[in-house]
Parts: C-alpha cells; structure tokens; sequence
C-alpha cells in the first residue's frame, strides 16, 4: 500500500508514465539504464506495472543507501533495493553475487552500467558489470531503459528537485550473443537505448 | 445561488450535451481515414470540455480560494511543460526552483490576499531582478541573457498572465459587486468558443492560410467565421456582464483578437523549440499550455481594459493584517 503511494508520488513528481504491460515475458529480467539522478532507480521501478514491480529490486549503492537507518530503512523496505558495494570491493563483496542471488531468487534488478551519474545528458560507455552479468545468466533478458530529462529533474550535486517532465522508455530486449566481445557487446548493448520502437 | 449563474451552467451543459450528441453521430456516419481522426479529435475534445467545465463549476460553487488555488495548479503545470521544451541547462536549475517553489506560490499568495499593489508588480519588478541575480551566482556567462530571459517569459506567461483570471473575481466593477464569477465565466467561455469555432470553422471550409509558417490549420475562413460566431454568441450573453449589447460585443472582439494572436505566438514558440504540443496530458488537447495558449495574453488585457472602462479602482494596499504584521 506504501509502495503503491510513492510510486505513484514519484510518477507525479516526476511525469514518468506507468505501463500497463509488463516489457517482457514472465520471469526475472534485468533492467539496465543510463544514470542522471539519485531519482533514477526510483524512476524505473514506479514505472513498472505493479506486478512487476513488487517482484523487482533496484540496486542501490551501499556506501549512499547504509549511511543512516532511515536511508537504510527506505532503500530496503519501500523500494526492496539490493545495495551493492562500490568502494572496497573484494572477492567476498562482489556486487554481482548479490545481483545474481537476487535473480536465482525470481527477482528481476535494476541497475545503472555506466556506474556513475552523468550530468550532461549524454550517456557514457557501460562498464563491464553487464557483460558479467549477462554470461553468467545467459538466458535471462536484458532491458534497455532510456531515461529522459532526468539530468534535468535533479542534476548530480544539485540539492533541488524541479518538476520537469521525465520520461523512462523501455526498449526491446537485448541478450549476449555467442561468440560475442565483452566490447562488442557492451557497445550493442548502449546503442539498443536508442533503439525506439514504432509505437513509442 | 445567484439565478444568472444557474443559467450560464445550463447553457453550457446544453451545448456540451448538443456537442456530445452530434459528435456520437457523426462518428457512426464517416467513413473517410482523415473525416474519422477530425472526428475522433472532436469527441476526445468534448469529453475534455465536460471535465474542465466540471472543475470550473466547483471553482464557482467552492469560491474565489478554490479558484485561486485552481488557477495556481493551471500554472505550476503550463509553466512544467514550458520549462520541460526548453531544454534548460544545469545551470538554470536553482533559477528553476525558486521559479516553481517560492516565486510561483507566492504570487499566487498574493492573489488569494489580494494584496493587487504587489500583485502587480511582484513579477515583473522582483522576480525579474532576483531571477538573473540568482543565475549570475553560478558564474556561468554562456547563453546567460537567453537563459534568463526564457525563465522570465516562463513566469510572465504561465504565472503571472494566467494569475489575472482569479485576479478578476476581485476586481471592483460600477454597480457588479458580488457578481465577478459570471465575468470571469464570460471571459474564459469567449476564449474556448473562439479556440473551437476557428477549429470547426477552420476544418468545415478553410482554405487561405494565415500564417501557413506559424500554424498550418490557421486560415482566414476560420479565423473570420470563428470570430464572427463567437461575437454573436458572446454578444447574446451581456446580460450576465456589466456590459451593455455593443460593448459586450466589443470586449469579446478583443478577447478573440487577443486569444487569435496569443495562439499564433504560442505556436510560434513550440515550432522554434521544435515541437508541435507543449505536452500530452489532456486526451485530444495536447498538453495544458495548449489549451491556455490564447488566455494567456488575453486575460491581462481583458482584466486592465474592464478595469479601465468599468471600475471603480482596485486598491493597491495590503490587507490591513500584513500592516499590522509589518507594524505601519
């Protein structure tokens, strides 16, 4: 009930559209998308239908999300995020562990490639987080979601939200080919953003 | 409930009912691809006006606060859709906040106050000098006039023109007093009816275009058919305004005029940012700004002339609390 409320505060807030359908098939997916905003993973997971979205898990970086209670509080029980380790990482805290016990568990994730926000609206090459990600599940789908405006909703070192029109586009989804190049498909991978459907 | 009032309602939900009833018609009788999307945008249009017709009867029934905090919501959204096509940059952002959170909110404050001394002179005086203050702080120079001068045009015409319409249930009218929703109602139904005659008028039989570079689906036939059926109609209302027949007649020539032109620089301003609605919030009506384009720079005038001609003098002063408050 909660979480139904702020997705819908955050559609409001923000102009992102609902989908009526979930973007794909049953069963887990990974939802990749380029970075803007602290809002983004918050975006994409009030855009889905509410089927979907009570079975998917944003990933959210531990050293942000852990530092209080209340972050901690709001990033585990409203948006079920998996926070993942980005400073120290070792062996034993390999972020991709925990995404990967999150889709053998029937969750799909929302995650961010480029690793960091941009603040120019472009969209930076994608590290190799999603290639991992996608040899060691090869048969779960992976979606493309296009943010748009979010640099301008709240630009990164900007304290302020404003209320300009955002908009999440799913695009059709992409999986590693075989004989395919960590480069090749990374690079496949940033170009299906662009990929707009007829519809859309 | 003041008798006139009940009878506007009636003619309005009676055109909406006629608008509703011939639109179900025409849309089992066309068979044409174009004549059935004309027609499928005329039904979604009609189903709009029932909507915005229901929330301005409430505005009515609920009163000036109700109005005004209305109006103050019509704002915040054109000027969202505003800002969101004008591909604003980083260094806008903080100008934009105060713009949406504090200048917005507190013109309106004023409104509902009616404090009309500040009223007047808030956004064009104060928000104009605090908007390029506020943005030299970031040290960017690139497009800083550009810039600041898009904020400005946000404000002045999504906040500030659009403010005069609550702006005139306060305005005090020779022997009108306690009578101003109905002139209020007067101006905004002008403005519609000539939006939807130049649309009808404009499908049924346009042919020479106005502005063909502007806006397209402008033409002559329209606009003169448009002007000319709203005149009339508009005309045959002066008995709901202080107005006798031939000034009543002449106000809604001005409105129309002003509403025709507010339009077309509207439209002028989507087709430089390379867009052809400001949004796709309303179902057949583009976004908000689509439909307020041509109140925007009407209201003002309308609100000034009337004034002007009609009134006793608004009263620059500030309610006798905010004396108190300041200790004068």
């Amino acid at each position: 009930m909660i979480r139904r409320a702020l997705a819908f505060g955050i559609r409001i807030l923000t102009g992102v559209r609902r989908l009526y359908q979930a973007p794909h098939g049953p069963g887990p997916v990974v939802y990749f998308a380029n970075h803007a905003s602290h809002l983004d993973f918050a975006v994409v997971w009030a855009a889905l239908p509410v089927e979907v979205r009570e079975l998917t898990s944003p990933a959210a970086a531990h050293d942000y999300w852990s530092k209080t209670p209340l972050r901690r509080w709001i990033a585990q029980n409203l948006f079920q995020a998996v926070l993942i380790e980005r400073l120290n990482v070792t062996r034993e805290s390999n972020p991709l562990n925990a995404l990967l016990k999150c889709l053998d568990e029937g969750r799909s994730i929302v995650i961010f490639p480029e690793g960091t926000r941009r603040d120019d609206g472009e969209i930076g090459e994608f590290k190799a987080g999603l290639y991992h990600l996608a040899r060691s599940r090869p048969a779960v789908p992976l979606v493309p979601v296009m943010l748009d405006n979010l640099h301008r909703v709240m630009p990164k070192g900007a304290y302020a939200f404003v209320p300009i029109i955002a908009q999440a586009h799913f695009r059709a989804p992409v999986q590693l080919q075989e004989g395919e190049t960590k480069p090749q498909f990374l690079q496949r991978a940033r170009s299906a953003l662009f990929m707009s459907e007829p519809s859309d | 409930m003041d008798q006139e009032m009940i009878y506007l309602g009636s003619i309005v939900i009676g055109i909406l009912v006629v608008a509703s009833i011939i639109g179900a018609i025409l849309a089992r009788s066309v068979k044409s691809e174009s004549a059935r999307n004309t027609v499928a945008n005329l039904n979604a249009r009609t189903r709009s006006w029932w909507g915005m017709a229901a929330v301005f009867s409430a505005a009515v029934v609920l009163g000036p606060l109700f109005t005004t905090i209305l109006f103050g919501c019509l704002s915040f959204l054109a000027m969202r859709e505003f800002i969101t096509l004008n591909r604003t940059e980083r260094s806008d952002h903080e100008v934009l906040f105060w713009a949406f959170f504090v200048i917005t909110p507190l013109h309106y404050f004023l409104v509902g106050i009616g404090w009309y001394g500040l009223f007047t002179i808030f956004i064009p005086v104060y928000a104009f000098a605090f908007i390029p203050f506020r943005r030299v702080l970031t040290g960017e120079t690139k497009n800083f006039l550009a810039s600041t001068a898009r904020i400005q045009w946000a404000l002045l015409v999504c906040v500030y023109a659009v403010s005069h319409m609550p702006m005139i249930l306060r305005l005090p009218l020779q022997g009108y007093e306690g009578e101003n929703a109905k002139l209020l109602f007067f101006f905004v139904l002008t403005v519609q009816l000539s939006d939807v005659m130049q649309y009808v008028w404009g499908k049924t039989c346009g042919k020479r275009k106005v502005a063909p570079q502007v806006s397209p689906s402008k033409t002559w036939e329209g606009l003169l058919g448009g002007i000319g059926t709203t005149v009339a109609i508009s005309t045959c209302l002066w008995w709901v305004t202080p107005f006798n027949p031939w000034q009543a007649a002449l106000m809604a020539l001005l409105i129309c005029l002003a509403g025709f032109f507010g339009g077309l620089v509207m439209s002028a301003i989507k087709r430089d940012l390379g867009a052809k609605d400001w949004g796709s919030s309303i179902a057949g009506h583009g976004g908000f700004m689509d439909r307020i384009d041509s109140l925007c720079f009407a209201a003002p005038l309308f609100f000034h002339i009337c004034g002007f001609y009609f009134g006793t003098g608004m009263d620059p002063r500030p309610p006798e609390w905010v004396l108190q408050l300041l200790g004068k």
